[in-house]
């Protein structure tokens, strides 16, 4: 079947397959970041914003998505400039072996647009559907705070 | 003296090592163009899926293959007829293996629910699923056997009963490896004790969960070599071990570590690339192999479980006579890491406590569950679970405070380690001189940030309805880096034009950081920024040999190999100022970069670089050293865990916990924290969640992340790291090692917490709520 994705801001007509999941059409189209860990909607690697959400593409049709706008990690940059969340996951070397990386960083964005000032603890419920066996989360936490810091600086500049 | 959150015991200005750097690979990561083995497969890529046993004991009687031959799609059904019947191990060690050689790529007979039957090969994943549904297997059944103690009995099923097989201790009673070390005289030394204690402890399958399971693209370039991208830690063996397997020269094959997705241990071994590089080379077409996430626990290399039994003589003052560890462990169905695992879990926690006489003696035993292999701590944590728990007993017996029981008797700077000859990696040993020892230290930082604010065994109060309690509880212990005798690591720096340099090394990045640390050493020694190092790793076309990633060996040995490859480039730039300068290479200070002439003239290394190429005795200055480590300078490291224990449930929850490690010097504390934290996180699913659980008849139950239970964000509290830093003086820049160590004290201090909370005493891991419970109504609480 047809289906008509926009996937970091590009619209697209994709062909899948009735039981391909999002994840493997992703990543059929290269975007290879959005990454395949369980398959059962565990482990958060599969992570993409869907409208602006956070799904677990493992355990979603591609079909489902007709009609959406997706953002992948390749999508999050603009114009080569690191999003905030990408820039203090770097400063305080919050990736380790990076395979959660892509969707712990989406996930952190959604919870920054809904909760610009998160504390730890929201910080922790939000990253919760994301699992790193690398890091035990302080580091990925710290980024967090520390992103929502810029972002707040950021917007009192505009403002 | 301290720098930000580093503990520093001896000092040195540095311009890039002990740095905060974000990692060389970090812009990539994330960006999302950080690409791991399955990135690099094309879509056409054929898909081999493996056809497992679901019996734990049978031989394979007949194998129809003709139906999922008929499935479109289908290339080629492979059994144990059409493969090379070559004995290896599928460790990933040092040629030739300390394992025995007990393995076939297929074989006619399993050993355990998941072994390898058969390989479907087909156009993608989804048919070759499909078609391995349709291999028609006969099995004879045969009897099984799951505890190792039944399988040493007299009349238990043989698991290795082919003749072909090497390097097995006794196959007819299922024991893959034996070891016996004393050092004094044991017996006497009991004998001679006011008392001895003895506790028995119990240790668990632990999978190692890596985000990426195992992964494996093999195709043939244009010159029809094998090229193998793959998630491994160790390229170099890799390449020799499927080389053997598949009976072509080392010459014909290429292997490629990409960024890999963790590993911990797991991939320390050849899971797909032999299997995967044989179909390549017979069909000549690209191959992908991946393991789903059930396949990964059971299909792979979990931590072996043990029995470990310690035994100890204490005079009245506390003073340890003899101390003893016995250890029955489970290998499994193969005897992967099989005598060195165990040869560990004794030679890396006995030396802790000092004693006139020490004795280990431990087998590994075959069982018909998944092969145990190399899991973080290789044999140390479950050493420690044993022997520091056993410790806060024996102290608590006495009457003593566990710390300074611990404290009268602990391993100090000067000492020689006394069972470090005796017991070598699954062989006699090489001498160790305890040169650094940060010890105290760790125990002022990570006891001085845990705990002390109620008394132990007061509830907390969470409500009306719940009754917990609180303790505190801790752990110490000392790890190794390296193997001594068996590491090597080779390095290249190559100059360019403009003063840059590519590091070229066969080291194997995990996610750890080394390909981070590594050029930072360069950097240091080349006098340039980080930016000024592209670094290479893990390809064994381009990059000198390294035995790879394991041991907590990267930082100390290859990083060893950086530094002389690094300093034998500078000298050579040296005599390209010196001539350039027309003054004697040795009146050449070398500073900051720059090269200064004794009339105060500066030359700077850029200016050299390009000068080396363009001036008048051009050459390529690139140079190779590499580093044979006959060293094991211990990491020491504390642990304090605070728990709440809930009365009702059984449930227990670390509240605050904080461990400090003395690694020798942090070349990039944030990557160092990064393992300390991780490994406390580890530590925290080993004592109180994760276990491969078995039915009857051995078939897993728990294999997927809802039913394994690794922690999530929720599960853990802000743990605390601490770096302690020695200055080891056989180090590069001071370093020891850290990627292990901090495994070792976690589960011990939980007990220990648990104890202290509850008085109640776990010895068994890990201490789910069932398990506490139990034991909680057992003692009337």
């Amino acid at each position: 079947m047809r289906i008509r994705i926009t996937v970091n801001g590009r619209d697209l007509d994709v062909e899948a397959s009735a039981g391909e999941t999002l994840v493997e059409v992703l990543r059929r189209l290269g975007f290879k970041s959005v990454k395949d860990g369980c398959y059962t909607g565990t482990c958060g690697g599969c992570t993409v914003l869907l409208d602006g959400r956070p799904v677990a593409s493992c355990i979603m049709l591609a079909a489902q998505a007709d009609g959406s706008s997706i953002t992948t990690l390749e999508g999050l940059a603009r114009d080569g400039r690191l999003h905030p969340v990408q820039e203090a996951f770097l400063e305080v070397n919050a990736p380790q072996c990076g395979f959660c990386s892509p969707g712990m960083i989406l996930t952190a964005v959604a919870l920054l647009r809904r909760n610009p000032d998160p504390t730890r603890e929201e910080i922790r419920e939000a990253l919760a559907g994301n699992t790193c066996r690398c890091s035990g989360y302080v580091k990925i936490v710290e980024a967090v705070s520390l992103a929502a810091e810029k972002m707040r600086g950021r917007a009192g500049d505009e403002a | 003296m301290k720098h930000e959150g580093v503990t520093v015991m001896a000092g040195a200005d540095f311009r890039v090592v002990s740095k905060r750097l974000p990692k060389v690979d970090g812009r990539s990561i994330v960006l999302g163009e950080a690409r791991y083995t399955k990135d690099f497969a094309g879509e056409d890529a054929l898909f081999a899926k493996i056809v497992r046993s679901p019996h734990a004991h049978a031989r394979l009687k007949k194998i129809d293959r003709t139906e999922a031959l008929a499935v479109p799609g289908v290339e080629l059904v492979l059994t144990h007829e059409d493969v090379p019947r070559i004995p290896f191990t599928t460790a990933g060690q040092n040629y030739p293996e300390p394992s025995p050689y007990d393995t076939f790529m297929l074989d006619s007979k399993v050993r355990f629910v998941g072994d390898r039957v058969a390989v479907v090969v087909a156009r993608d994943r989804l048919t070759a699923e499909r078609a391995a549904r349709l291999v028609r297997v006969e099995y004879e059944i045969l009897p099984a056997v799951y505890d190792p103690e039944a399988a040493m009995r007299e009349g238990a099923p043989v698991i290795h009963d082919e003749p072909d097989a090497t390097g097995i201790h006794e196959a007819s009673r299922n024991i893959a490896a034996s070891i016996y070390a004393e050092v004094g005289d044991v017996d006497a030394e009991l004998g001679k004790a006011d008392f001895v204690f003895e506790h028995t402890y119990f240790s668990q399958y632990e999978q190692q969960v890596p985000m990426e399971p195992h992964v494996t693209y093999a195709y043939l370039d244009e010159s029809g070599r094998l090229v193998i991208i793959t998630a491994t830690q160790v390229p170099f063996h890799v390449r020799r071990i499927v080389a053997r397997v598949n009976d072509v020269p080392i010459s014909r094959v290429r292997v490629i570590k990409p960024r890999i997705g963790g590993a911990f241990g797991v991939k320390q071994e050849v899971i797909l690339e032999d299997l995967c590089g044989h179909i390549a080379l017979r069909t000549g077409k690209p191959v992908l192999m991946e393991l789903s996430r059930e396949e990964e626990f059971y299909g792979t290399r979990p931590r072996h479980p043990m029995k470990l039994t310690c035994r100890t003589g204490v005079m009245k003052d506390g003073t340890i006579t003899a101390n003893e560890m016995r250890v029955i462990a489970n290998t499994g169905s193969y005897g992967s890491h099989g005598l060195t695992v165990p040869s560990n879990t004794g030679s890396k926690s006995l030396p802790l406590y000092r004693a006139r006489a020490m004795r280990y003696v431990a087998e590994a035993v075959y069982t018909n569950l998944p092969v145990a292999g190399a899991f973080r701590g290789y044999g140390a944590p479950q050493g420690y679970f044993a022997m520091e728990c056993h410790m806060d007993e024996v102290a608590r017996e006495m009457g003593m405070d566990p710390l300074e029981f611990k404290r009268r008797n602990l391993v100090r700077a000067g000492d020689v380690d006394p069972i470090a000859v005796k017991l070598g990696e699954g062989k006699e040993g090489f001498e160790r001189e305890i040169r650094t020892c940060g010890i105290e230290e760790c125990i002022r930082l990570a006891g001085g940030a845990v705990g002390g604010k109620e008394p132990p065994g007061a509830g907390s109060g969470a409500g009306p309805f719940t009754r917990t309690r609180r303790g505190v509880g801790f752990a110490l212990c000392m790890h190794g880096t390296g193997i001594p005798g068996d590491d090597m690591a080779g390095a290249t720096v190559k100059v360019n034009e403009d003063g840059s340099f590519n590091l070229l090394i066969g080291a194997t990045d995990l996610g750890t950081g080394s390909d981070t640390i590594l050029g930072q050493m360069a950097a240091e020694v080349l006098g340039v920024s980080l930016d000024d190092v592209v670094v290479y790793s893990s390809d064994t076309d381009f990059t000198p040999f390294d035995v790879g990633a394991y041991a907590s060996s990267t930082t100390y040995v290859s990083g060893t190999a950086v530094v002389r490859a690094a300093e034998k480039v500078r000298e050579k730039l040296r005599l390209v100022a010196a001539d350039l300068a027309g003054v004697a290479a040795e009146s050449l200070v070398f500073e900051g970069g720059k090269f200064r002439t004794p009339d105060g003239r500066s030359l700077d290394i850029r200016d050299v670089a390009l000068k080396s190429f363009y001036g008048e005795s051009k050459q390529q200055i690139s140079e190779t050293a590499s580093f044979l480590n006959l060293d094991c300078p211990p990491p020491f490291g504390a642990c304090f865990a605070e728990v709440e224990v809930d009365l009702d449930t059984g449930m227990v929850r670390v509240t605050d916990i904080a461990s400090a490690v003395d690694v020798g010097r942090a070349i990039n504390p944030d990557l160092v924290e990064g393992q300390i934290v991780g490994s406390v996180a580890m530590g925290i699913g080993y004592a109180l969640t994760e276990e491969m659980l078995f039915s009857a008849e051995g078939r897993m139950l728990n294999a997927s992340l809802l039913d394994y239970k690794i922690a999530s964000s929720l599960d853990l509290p802000d743990i605390k790291a601490f770096i302690v830093e020695t200055v080891e003086p056989s180090g590069p820049f001071g370093v020891k090692s850290v990627g292990e160590v901090g495994m070792d004290p976690i589960a011990p201090a939980i007990a220990n917490a648990v104890f202290n909370a509850t008085g109640v005493r776990l010895r068994e891991l890990p201490m789910t709520p069932e398990r506490v419970l139990a034991a909680l109504r057992e003692a009337g609480l």
